[in-house]
């Protein structure tokens, strides 16, 4: 029983890192860039929803300031690469990564300016209740994480494979030049993956606060979602998930069972690991964009 | 039957549908359209013809909006399309199928047919055009759910020419179908471009190294060298020119061109 509430603590965890790994691969698929600014936009959307809901601030209704602030970050993020990013193309991928690394800390800056570096906790109705299941009693939030990210993923999944914007966006992260043949706006296609990867990282940002109190430099837990999509294989969606859930779910356990300073280390050695020993997915990934 | 024979000679006569006039386009420093001009009036296959880097491709790339040209204009039923953007181009009836195929190698067969009509929005002729599509490739057909990397090269080439049609195009641009097929089905798919003319009446601008093929099924034919056009005829009598004959029919090596293309995909992006 024991066991099986640390399982979901860290699945909860995992499903948060899994929708910022999200946001990484969709990124880097349609357009081969990696946007290391990714945790710090799960952190904006995580206080910009504070802003608008809590007491102290604007105190928006929670179900109203929910869609503003994931429609928010939606619109940051499309509007992002196109004053910011579109402007990048040709240059290097190292310029790209440098880039959006400063740009995370522009971020972070401005979160702290405006909302403070204390921290603070997003109030909302779900936080320090129970739902008892079975034998087990579990946090609403970890319940209510399990079942946004859950539900996310479907929707993602029918976006993906049925609405035409959809398989166009997999259309041009295939082949680019055949998606411009084929009268695909492939720049706006592409300002669209970045507005849907920040909406994403909003929905992740408030999971995350959810559960506790949140400060400006919470933005630095993309390193670990980073470290989640490349275990997931760094091209492929439900890898990406599935890495955050198997990197969610290692962190109770090597914190219970392993010293305390070794189990931070995990998703890191892992990491490692994989990228010693199993390249080749990755490889074959990055390959096969190529071509 | 005499109105539709008087009906077409009058479109002959009318209005080409497409007018290159002295365009010149640049990679870079590099000029490789240097002051094209041609024609094409509507119903008609028109080839052009060229060796390895004549400017082919970046002709067909000039006109679909992909790259834009320094200088001159593209007239496209009455109005300059010169450098606009390719969505735009497709939506006003131009499509360009590609040298090389470039299908979207991960969806499926019917998705890349949808993502060939994405600029339209007429469910109704969308759905009518994907049976058009499957009636003249029924292999299409048979792997509609298959992904479009594991097709052959032949399927390939009918997919890119079969998601070309999805758009609806009142011209098409076809770049060097023929491009490392077995001359049998180079034969099949020339066989299919010209019902699609003549049945569907999508006029076709047919880029060829194949010059024999082409000429065969071409109505007025272009030869390109180094950037400039530097024979225009009818396709027969092209057949039939000296020229055309000793450099054009008789010269192929296909290993280099291989090569060379490869590099190329390289390059480009
Ligand atoms: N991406 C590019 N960058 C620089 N130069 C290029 C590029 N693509 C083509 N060129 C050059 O432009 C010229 C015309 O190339 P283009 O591809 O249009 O020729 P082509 O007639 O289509 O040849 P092929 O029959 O081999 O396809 C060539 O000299 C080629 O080297
Ligand atoms: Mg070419």
């Amino acid at each position: 029983m024991d066991v099986l509430q640390l399982f979901v603590s860290g699945l909860a965890n995992g499903c948060v890192y899994g929708l910022i790994a999200l946001g990484f691969v969709l990124i880097y698929k349609a357009t081969e860039q990696v946007n290391f600014a990714q945790g710090d936009m799960m952190m904006l959307g995580a206080y910009v929803t504070l802003g608008l809901h809590n007491a102290q601030f604007m105190g928006l209704p929670f179900w109203v300031s929910v869609p503003i602030a994931i429609g928010t970050m939606g619109l940051f993020g499309y509007v992002l690469d196109m004053l910011v990013l579109r402007r990048m193309f040709g240059q290097s991928q190292i310029a790209v990564v440098i880039l959006t690394i400063a740009l995370g800390f522009v971020f972070r800056f401005f979160a702290g300016l405006i909302w403070g570096h204390e921290p603070v906790a997003l109030e909302t109705p779900f936080a320090g209740r129970y739902v008892p299941i079975g034998p087990l009693v579990l946090g609403l939030d970890e319940v209510v994480i399990i079942g946004v990210t859950i539900a996310l993923t479907v929707g993602l999944y029918f976006f993906f494979s049925r609405a035409k914007l959809g398989i166009a966006m997999q259309a041009s992260s295939q082949n680019q030049l055949a998606a411009y043949y084929m009268g695909i706006p492939v720049k706006r296609v592409n300002s669209m993956i970045w507005g849907l990867a920040g909406a994403i990282a909003a929905i992740a940002g408030i999971l995350f606060a959810s559960k506790g109190t949140i400060d400006p430099s919470i933005g630095l837990l993309g390193i670990k979602a980073f470290a989640a999509a490349v275990i997931g294989g760094f091209g492929s969606l439900p890898g990406a998930l599935l890495g955050g859930l198997v990197v969610g779910i290692m962190e109770p356990f090597a914190s219970r069972y392993i010293t305390a300073g070794y189990a931070l280390i995990m998703p890191y050695l892992l990491l490692f690991l994989i990228l010693v020993f199993r390249p080749h997915g990755i490889l074959a990934q990055m390959h096969s964009k190529k071509v | 039957m005499t109105i539709v024979a008087e009906r077409s000679k009058v479109e002959t006569a009318t209005a080409p549908v497409l007018q290159v006039r002295n365009i010149e386009t640049f990679y870079g420093p590099i000029m490789a359209i240097r002051g094209v001009s041609l024609e094409v009036r509507p119903g008609q296959i028109v080839t052009v013809l060229g060796a390895n880097g004549a400017g082919k491709t970046t002709l067909l790339k000039t006109i679909s909006g992909v790259m834009n040209p320094q200088k001159g204009e593209i007239i496209y039923r009455g109005a300059d399309i010169a450098g606009m953007e390719p969505d735009r181009v497709v939506r006003a009836g131009i499509v360009h199928v590609p040298e090389g195929r470039e299908v979207f190698p991960l969806l499926t067969v019917e998705e890349n047919l949808r993502m060939g009509a994405y600029v339209r929005s007429d469910q109704e002729g969308v759905r009518r055009d994907q049976d058009m599509v499957y009636s003249y490739f029924p292999i299409l057909a048979e792997r509609r759910r298959q992904a479009a990397g594991t097709l052959s090269g032949g399927q390939q080439q009918m997919l890119a020419i079969g998601r070309g049609l999805m758009a609806a195009p009142r011209l098409m641009l076809l770049d060097e179908p023929s491009l490392g097929l077995s001359p049998l089905l180079v034969k099949e798919i020339f066989a299919i471009v010209r019902r699609l003319n003549r049945e569907q009446g999508v006029t076709m601008m047919l880029v060829e190294q194949n010059a024999k093929v082409a000429l065969e099924v071409a109505d007025y034919g272009y030869v390109m060298e180094l950037g400039r056009i530097v024979m225009a005829d009818e396709a027969a009598r092209l057949l039939q020119s000296k020229d055309i004959q000793e450099f054009y029919l008789g010269v192929q090596g296909d290993t280099q061109r291989g090569q060379k293309r490869w590099k190329q995909k390289k390059t480009w992006r």
